[in-house]
């Protein structure tokens, strides 16, 4: 196993025979954040390193947004940040300090389908459903930006998720209903 | 993957960013976008004892004319430069490249600053910045220098700024007056990594023969490349087809890429000079004769 890197400013340093006092120690690495989630104020500690995604799933129990590769390739954690979809996965929880966030949670529940969930249904846009909640959240954004994209708009918004089951037409089928 | 563990600053000025790297030095590490960065820490090949997000830092995010070009603050979202009607219009060429950057989620957090300071092999902007001679402005409590693109860029992810600087702002000069441009890559995807990715600039006089051109690859070296042999061979030249299958070639004898899965070296080679003739006649397309 590899050695942690050296700590910032641990101990006191012995330099040209000088004494110095030991530089201030590394800042903490757990800290409050506060933000809100769906609509709802949050306030929790959290290790600096945990990720939004994590944040969501295991702090605040909303596993909707799901994780795959965990370094931005497969988009399945795409969220709202500010209104914007981003990789949850490349986000540091703190880093979210007095934003917005809005997960798939927000879109609808089972019986009250939003209008681009029930698409999904009609159109065959997902299979095993592992991706959906990611692209749901990068589709609803398009189409609240967009009334009714061209498919190259779809397109290229679809290129920042992977789907391994269905294939990617009915899920750009199920987009373009949705926006009319 | 999780990172491991780091020390966390968040600060709002550039002061307080540039103490936190005079104190901690190579030790800390900026975290821009974190597009390229956060993975890096969740595959632990860096590990950082402090990390400086600078996604809080005041007036670090900006578009504004500069000397007839434009000045871009290091921390302006791409999707921001994407949407932005002054760079569609003055640096159309920049335009182009920063669309070819990962996809519309990953533009929406990373920044422009970001992409030049982690100088990617295959990103899109430091070969854009090449053709374009953009300046670096790199600030420390020492005080502020500039670096063109030719020094900024040192090696694979490597520039030339020191542990405690940081990069504040990307200077565009205008692009000169009826230059032809073009930006174009090959990816296994549109939004994947760049096999190869090619940048022309080209400038001609009233009867279409080159005074000037630039061109910059990107995915076929340790980062940005300008091929000045191939630029010198179309001087006083008309860019139609054969002058641009002759650049093409001549890029494609003068490469050494590496191979890796995504392609072989000899594909790589290959596809930087069909890409090249390709962006050489866009360019030319697109050239006005200077008056």
């Amino acid at each position: 196993m590899k050695r942690a890197p050296k700590q910032a400013g641990a101990g006191t340093r012995q330099l040209h025979g000088v004494r110095r006092p030991a530089r201030r120690a590394a800042p903490a690495t757990e800290r409050e954040v506060r933000l809100r989630v769906n609509g709802r104020d949050v306030v929790r500690s959290v290790e600096v390193r945990r990720t939004l995604a994590d944040f969501l799933r295991e702090d605040l129990s909303l596993t909707g947004t799901h994780l795959g590769c965990e370094h931005g390739v497969c988009g399945a954690c795409t969220v709202l940040f500010d209104g914007a979809p981003i990789r949850s996965c490349l986000v540091f929880a703190v880093q979210a300090e007095g934003s917005e966030v809005t997960t798939v949670e927000a879109l609808g529940e089972i019986g009250a389908l939003s209008p681009l969930q029930q698409a999904f249904v009609e159109h065959h846009g997902l299979q095993c459903g592992f991706c959906t909640p990611g692209i749901l959240m990068s589709a609803h954004a398009l189409l609240r930006d967009h009334a009714d994209p061209t498919d190259d708009e779809i397109r290229e918004v679809l290129g920042g998720h992977l789907c391994r089951c269905t294939g990617y037409q009915g899920i750009l089928d199920a987009v373009r209903a949705a926006g009319r | 993957m999780k990172s491991a563990p780091f020390g966390y600053l968040a600060p709002v000025s550039r002061q307080e960013v540039l103490a936190a790297l005079r104190r901690y030095g190579s030790d800390a590490k900026l975290l821009a976008g974190g597009q390229s960065l956060v993975p890096l820490l969740a595959m632990r090949l860096a590990r950082p004892a402090v990390l400086v997000d600078l996604n809080r830092v005041a007036d670090l995010a900006y578009i504004k004319p500069w000397r007839g070009g434009l000045a871009i603050g290091a921390m302006t979202r791409q999707r921001a430069a994407e949407h932005d009607p002054r760079i569609r219009e003055r640096l159309p060429l920049l335009h182009e490249a920063v669309r070819w950057v990962g996809h519309p989620q990953i533009r929406n957090r990373g920044t422009v600053g970001g992409s030049m300071a982690h100088a990617d092999p295959a990103a899109e902007l430091p070969a854009a910045a090449s053709v374009l001679n953009a300046k670096f402005v790199l600030a420390s409590a020492r005080g502020e220098r500039v670096v063109d693109a030719g020094g900024f860029f040192t090696g694979y992810l490597s520039t030339a700024i020191e542990p405690d600087e940081m990069l504040v702002e990307v200077r565009f000069p205008a692009m000169p007056a009826g230059a032809g441009w073009a930006f174009t890559e090959i990816a296994r995807r549109h939004g994947d990594f760049a096999l190869v990715g090619v940048a022309v600039i080209l400038r001609g006089d009233a009867d279409g023969r080159c005074t000037d051109a630039r061109l910059a690859f990107t995915g076929v070296s340790h980062g940005p490349l300008r091929l000045t042999e191939v630029e010198r061979s179309l001087m006083s030249r008309r860019v139609d087809a054969p002058a641009a299958d002759d650049a093409g070639r001549l890029a494609s004898s003068l490469l050494d890429p590496e191979g890796d899965i995504h392609a072989t070296a000899r594909y790589r080679r290959h596809v930087a000079g069909v890409l090249a003739t390709r962006a050489l006649l866009d360019a030319a397309g697109r050239m006005r004769g200077a008056s």
